[in-house]
């Protein structure tokens, strides 16, 4: 406990052990504000099924335990966590963990592909508009930046559907694979890869805004400093200077920013996949939500939260482990 | 000495300083795509609240006769499927969803500003109690923190016009503890500072101290945020009612109408139902955004690129 409240510096190992405290809490508090979100909402799924006896719908819900106290449903479904029983869902008759094992790789192969291209393209457009700064390279960056940051993704997904799919009949409307489709191999996979063109673009362009930024502000930031202004003194090649002193320093806030997009990952795009129709965990929350399948939700509301506040973790450890700094403060 | 004293003190370096509007107005001039900005975001203002009294055909609700007709001259973007006049309607449309982020943005900064300076002044449990909630808040994901409130208004059936105000409200909780965190971080560096030390000797109360030295000090920032908040909050409200699960029909925002697009053959075949308030909402948020980025760079240097 001392260590908490000590205002000197720390070891790696004590910060760590420090912040991973300080998230307990933290976690145990999402857990209850996300459990008490859900036991406000009035009714349940034995209500959306009106062809039930009102008598069958009261045995329901004892099997069930709607009945019982909130603060008792909570802590009941805190231990099934514990004990790898994260519920089961209504609609699909399953537990839950099988109805997310299987819709979330369908999200996760589209986040982390968009996730990749993303990065590539940022980096790359961030150090390059920054070596050039105020250039037409640059200006042209910046205004892209804004719009990308300005962009309603629906819209911009209806938008292209409209002219790509629709108008000029060059892409698929939406979903994973054709209707009554039966390819295999790489028929199969290319097949798959032209639905994911549009909802990838789409992902990238609105990552690529505010990536690119970052990485261009933290790239002229470190331009500024003295240590370049020595090594461009000692004439080193410019190419050295940006690859070898600048960028690596440069990299460095970005690394805990790649921390941030834990979560990201395996969240699916709510609103791309309903737009696109692609069969993945965005449309399985909303679903569960339309169809008040509420374990599902929650459970899974409830893991987005823990990947968050690990995502957290991770990148001020990463900081601290990279900039000392951090920890000394 | 006297008050005024003290205030002149915390506007910091020049005491000759006219005031921080005017000196902003006054930078803020120079920037060609800021003022642009700012000039289009009056002209979208007019457009919205003035707009439907210049049109003929705002009075009018349903008219059977003139069902989904494409764009004319008696009807610039054409009509909807009840004979509405889109373009009155995106003028209608475009009042909620202005309102709409405007006020979540100032529900946010008053409840960010209050609970961030509270934090920061009083550091210890207030603090910790605080921050702890801030952290809890920005631990859940956005995005389905927002749905699962609509949802829950939707279950309450909440009276639509009812509704969008408990839409600013949802928007604001999940805007403050941001806000928060950026006002605590401005006020522990402020509170040090040796203006802070003369409210001391002047037995100033704590009210007093955070409200007329420690907050004013904070506005510069806040007014930055404060544009870029509204942005996004356009942008959340859009995607919530596009979804259904925030400002829903009778009530119109230009997320909602794109909800026609939702319908197939209104996507294909009548475009200018859908497309005009899509555009509507991206010509609004990148001008804030652009407005937003102009008065960092006069208000904010240390943030200047």
């Amino acid at each position: 406990m001392l260590l908490l409240f000590s205002d000197g510096g720390f070891t790696l190992k004590e910060y760590i052990i420090r912040r991973v405290l300080i998230s307990i809490p933290i976690l145990i508090g999402t857990s209850f504000l996300i459990f008490y979100l859900f036991a406000l909402l009035p009714g349940d799924y034995v209500d959306s099924n009106p062809s039930l006896t009102p008598q069958r719908a009261a045995e329901l819900r004892e099997f069930y335990g709607f009945n019982e106290p909130v603060i008792k449903r909570y802590f009941n479904w805190i231990a099934g966590i514990f004990h790898g029983d994260l519920g089961f869902s209504f609609q699909y008759q399953q537990p839950v963990t099988k109805v997310i094992n299987q819709f979330i790789w369908n999200s996760f192969i589209v986040s982390i592909i968009s996730l990749v291209i993303t990065w590539i393209i940022a980096l790359i457009t961030g150090v390059y508009s920054a070596m050039k700064q105020y250039s037409i390279f640059d200006s042209f960056v910046t205004f892209f930046v804004f719009a990308a940051m300005s962009i309603p993704s629906f819209f911009i997904g209806l938008l292209l559907i409209k002219i790509f799919a629709i108008d000029m009949n060059l892409l698929p409307v939406g979903g994973m694979i054709d209707v009554g489709s039966n390819t295999t191999g790489l028929a199969h996979y290319v097949e798959i890869g032209r639905h994911m063109i549009l909802p990838v673009f789409i992902l990238v362009l609105l990552g690529t805004g505010s990536l690119t930024r970052y990485v261009r502000t933290s790239m002229l930031e470190v331009v500024r400093q003295d240590y370049i202004r020595t090594a461009r003194a000692k004439g080193l090649k410019e190419s050295k200077i940006i690859f070898k002193h600048a960028l690596k320093n440069a990299l460095l806030p970005c690394i805990t920013l790649l921390a941030f997009e834990l979560p990201a990952l395996f969240s699916g795009a709510i609103i791309i996949e309903q737009v696109f129709n692609w069969p993945g965990i965005g449309q399985v929350q909303l679903e569960s939500l339309n169809n008040r399948d509420y374990p599902v939700l929650m459970t899974f509301t409830m893991f987005l939260s823990f990947l968050t506040i690990l995502g957290n973790l991770f990148a001020d450890v990463a900081y601290a482990a990279v900039d000392p700094r951090i920890r000394l403060k | 000495m006297n008050s005024a004293t003290v205030k002149h003190a915390n506007h910091g370096q020049s005491t000759k300083r006219p005031s921080l509007w005017k000196d902003t107005w006054k930078k803020i001039r120079k920037k060609k795509l800021a003022m642009g900005s700012l000039y289009f975001l009056v002209f979208i203002f007019l457009f919205c609240f003035i707009g439907p009294f210049l049109s003929p055909y705002a009075g009018q609700s349903v008219n059977s006769a003139i069902i989904n007709q494409p764009p004319s001259s008696l009807h610039w973007m054409g009509t909807d499927k009840f004979g509405r006049d889109v373009l009155t309607r995106l003028m209608l449309a475009g009042r909620i969803s202005l309102t709409v982020g405007l006020a979540s943005m100032v529900i946010s900064i008053i409840l960010g500003s209050a609970l961030g300076a509270i934090s920061g002044y009083y550091r210890g449990l207030p603090d910790t109690i605080i921050m702890r909630l801030a952290d809890v808040l920005m631990s859940i994901p956005g995005l389905p923190l927002l749905l699962l409130m609509g949802a829950l208004l939707s279950e309450l059936k909440v009276e639509p016009e009812y509704r969008i105000y408990l839409v600013m409200l949802m928007l604001s909780f999940v805007g403050w503890p941001g806000l928060a965190r950026l006002v605590r971080g401005e006020i522990l560096t402020f509170r040090e500072q040796a203006f802070m030390k003369a409210t001391e000797v002047l037995g100033l109360k704590d009210r007093r101290k955070i409200f007329s030295h420690l907050l004013p000090n904070t506005v510069p920032l806040l007014i930055v945020v404060a544009t870029l908040n509204v942005a996004g909050a356009i942008l959340s409200e859009s995607a919530l009612s596009f979804l259904g699960l925030g400002v829903v029909p009778p009530a119109a925002s230009w997320g909602n109408m794109i909800d026609s697009a939702n319908s197939l053959i209104d996507f294909q075949q009548r475009p200018w139902l859908w497309v005009p308030p899509g555009f509507a909402i991206f010509l609004t948020v990148i001008s804030i955004n652009l407005l937003g980025d102009g008065l960092r760079d006069v208000l904010d240097p240390k943030m200047k690129q």
